[in-house]
């Protein structure tokens, strides 16, 4: 068979920035036409009828931690992949924060052969910036990036030396290379678990003021402007961030951000007694930064939602709140959760595809992300309004720690294609 | 009467009927405790396990004294040294000291909700005796019990917390006690040791404690923990004591009838000076240790009823 042919379908087009109805041809992996209305008759291809759902190019996830090597009873290759496709994402960026890191051009090879045997998604690794993630040292960037690295971060760590972080940043200006960076002050940040304020008070939490997060983006800004490095802050939570990142791109800076699903669809109250679910990095910010971050997103401020896919085991979760490990799942509910900004009238389902896809591919190169003729065949087709029960156990990843569990979400996926292969069939 | 809630966590789960209930039944006990014979049998039977994480001997002895007198067989268990170390989590050790069936457990620990954790993989009732930076029920109880007792009421009054109120599960539990009673509550620190958005709790901060102690009925002093000094929150002992350590000074301030109270133990020459800390017009730091054993043995007996009661209704249905 020769390729597949969607027809009858609402087709996103993040690019142009239109919703038509339409139809679509993929061939070898490509996709090859895209039209309005009725598609051409064409032998020998498998047809599918969409029956008036959503077409749009699958998501591209910017940090993506998978436990390979060092933690696969987390997360393994395997799952990652199965949870990617069921969620509608058809290219994961990982992360380098594994045991050992990623740090050196033989540790990226190991990952890059176990991803190909048994991903089923396509998937690109990121790789440290400082050797052991530890601030000292800049890696091997060229070495590496001709391994394969998509770009370098040092992930939730700060490279707290001023100096160290500048060389290193000048140094992959030289190579080109794609440095994304997590803005927060190292000294103030030191020890919370939540982000001061009345919340953390009452509940009697070690906190972190939100400034801490604008300290540390103005420095990386500063830094930025010195070196001219390509840069993309990991999360921009907060609003007091916000003018210093307008700033910064209004100047010309090679400067793009993104936010976490989490921050954008829940907020620090929802930690309630303790849920250790809801512990992630940065913290749960209030409501006002909230709204302010989802604004950012819709005025073209922040760029990229991605999931900030951290699992963790149940001993990791299972401790008071403070022992326990940061992070949350969420491969499988990315979309679901992103579609309430557009169930909740804040995004139109374009921009959606733009910060999901469009703009992480363009951000790292990637022909894929759009639904140009010539682009990857990475395709999803998704119902957006149906409504289901997150059900933790249920979910695809080895770990199970979801924020979502037990509340409703809208939006299901279809099917997934993956370089115009079928990976998931969700009908 | 019965509390509605199994287990004392924090101050927000008693309505204000049930915290004169405690505080009723705590001051009948305080004179009880003076007679020589302090023996009733309202626990008699039940196992209540001391579970202290952290560090303690005043409040352990308290609860010990409190379950003994009431006729429970009460055990110490100190874990800081013991299965913490071998690497054993919270809610294992939970689980293993469930099996061994108590009826009352009384939990520290330095975790904040950690203790909250706790009580839910247990079948009996949990007390928590602190817990990190979140919550100390009987401490606050026991201080409105000294509060009523000295002043006569439990309203209307002007009460002031000075000290480090960031670090300490001691003013956060007063704070919503004495904030149910219409009580003017103010806090009184260095703006490094005062929570974030604490004035959205119904409270007036001060930075002046002279200001701050003008006409109040009611000093809370805090423990100044050492481990706050070398952590850069204030620049010396010294200082601390100058602008926030109880003087005659400062005291001067504060109506003439005004008491001092402390949850101890106490830091004298740091946040007290060593003459109020003994000043029998002034000081009730004394009788505060001796209410303790009085609200425990209330707070005990009451959570022990509704648990008799619980079981009974389950064995009749």
């Amino acid at each position: 068979m020769d390729g597949t042919l969607f027809s009858n379908a609402r087709i996103i087009d993040p690019e142009r920035g239109e919703i038509e109805c339409g139809w679509l041809l993929q061939q070898r992996g490509s996709i090859v036409a895209t039209g309005i209305g009725e598609p051409p008759a064409r032998e020998g291809c498998e047809a599918i009828d969409c029956v008036g759902m959503c077409l749009a190019p699958g998501l591209i996830d910017a940090g993506v931690k998978v436990g390979e090597p060092g933690e696969r009873h987390k997360e393994s290759y395997q799952s990652a992949g199965a949870a990617a496709v069921a969620g509608g994402v058809t290219t994961i960026i990982t992360r380098p924060d594994t045991k050992p890191a990623i740090d050196s051009p033989e540790t990226l090879e190991f990952v890059k052969r176990r991803a190909n045997t048994v991903s089923m998604a396509n998937f690109l690794p990121m790789a440290a910036l400082t050797k052991g993630r530890d601030g000292k040292e800049m890696t091997e960037i060229r070495l590496l990036q001709d391994a394969g690295a998509a770009a370098f971060s040092d992930c939730d760590r700060v490279i707290a030396d001023t100096k160290v972080f500048a060389r290193a940043l000048s140094y992959a200006r030289s190579c080109n290379a794609l440095i994304i960076a997590h803005p927060q002050d190292q000294g103030l940040s030191v020890g919370a678990t939540a982000t001061a304020g009345k919340f953390a008070s009452l509940r009697g939490l070690p906190a972190v003021s939100v400034m801490a997060e604008r300290i540390g983006l103005e420095r990386d800004i500063a830094l930025v402007e010195m070196t001219k490095a390509r840069y993309h802050a990991d999360q921009v939570t907060t609003a007091t961030a916000l003018p210093a990142l307008k700033r910064a791109k209004e100047g010309g800076l090679d400067i793009t951000a993104g936010v976490s699903i989490h921050h954008l669809t829940l907020n620090s109250l929802d930690v309630a007694d303790y849920r250790t679910f809801f512990k992630v990095k940065p913290p749960l910010r209030s409501e006002e930064d909230r709204c302010a971050a989802v604004q950012a997103l819709s005025e073209g401020l922040i760029d990229v939602i991605s999931s900030m896919h951290t699992p963790q085991d149940e001993e990791s979760k299972r401790l008071p709140f403070e022992e326990a490990a940061s992070g949350a799942v969420a491969l499988e509910t990315l979309l679901p959760a992103a579609l309430r900004l557009y169930h909740g009238g804040q995004l139109s389902l374009t921009r959606l595809f733009q910060v999901l896809a469009l703009n992480p591919a363009n951000r790292l190169g990637l022909p894929a992300g759009r639904l140009r003729s010539g682009a990857s065949a990475d395709l999803i087709l998704f119902d957006p309004d149906k409504p289901f029960v997150v059900d933790r156990h249920s979910l695809r990843s080895k770990s199970k720690n979801t924020p979502f569990d037990g509340q409703t979400l809208q939006g299901r996926i279809l099917g997934t294609w993956v370089g115009g292969k079928r990976r998931f069939d969700g009908r | 009467m019965f509390l509605t809630q199994r287990h004392l966590l924090g101050i927000e789960q008693l309505a204000p009927d049930e915290i004169i209930a405690v505080l009723d039944l705590a001051d009948r006990y305080a004179n009880q405790n003076r007679q020589r014979s302090k023996l009733t049998k309202v626990l008699k039977g039940m196992t209540q396990v001391n579970m202290f994480f952290e560090n303690s001997t005043r409040t352990q002895a308290s609860f010990e004294l409190a379950g003994k007198r009431l006729g429970a067989d009460v055990m110490n268990m100190s874990l800081q040294a013991s299965s913490i170390k071998k690497g054993e989590t919270l809610i294992d050790t939970a689980l293993t000291l469930n099996a061994m069936r108590p009826d009352i457990l009384v939990a520290r620990h330095p975790n904040s909700g950690a203790v909250g954790l706790l009580a839910e993989k247990v079948d009996c009732a949990v007390i928590n005796a602190g817990d990190g930076r979140h919550q100390h029920p009987t401490q606050a109880l026991l201080d409105a019990l000294t509060i009523r007792r000295a002043k006569g009421r439990l309203q209307s009054l002007c009460i002031a917390i000075c000290g480090d109120i960031a670090h300490s599960r001691v003013a956060r539990s007063n704070i919503l006690l004495l904030g149910q009673f219409d009580n003017r509550i103010r806090l009184i620190g260095p703006p490094t040791l005062m929570p974030s958005q604490v004035e959205q709790f119904g409270v007036e901060v001060y930075d002046d404690m002279a200001m701050g102690l003008k006409d109040v009925d009611v000093i809370m002093m805090l423990r100044l923990q050492r481990e706050r000094m070398n952590g850069g929150f204030i620049p010396s002992e010294r200082e601390y004591f100058y602008r926030f350590g109880l003087d005659g000074h400062k005291l001067a301030q504060a109506r003439e009838d005004a008491i001092v109270m402390h949850p101890g133990p106490m830091n004298r020459g740091v946040e007290i000076d060593s003459e109020i800390a003994d000043d029998i017009n002034h000081s009730v730091i004394g009788e505060q240790v001796e209410m303790g054993v009085a609200l425990r043995m209330a707070t005990l007996h009451l959570l022990a009823q509704s648990l008799n009661s619980s079981t009974k209704r389950m064995q009749a249905s």
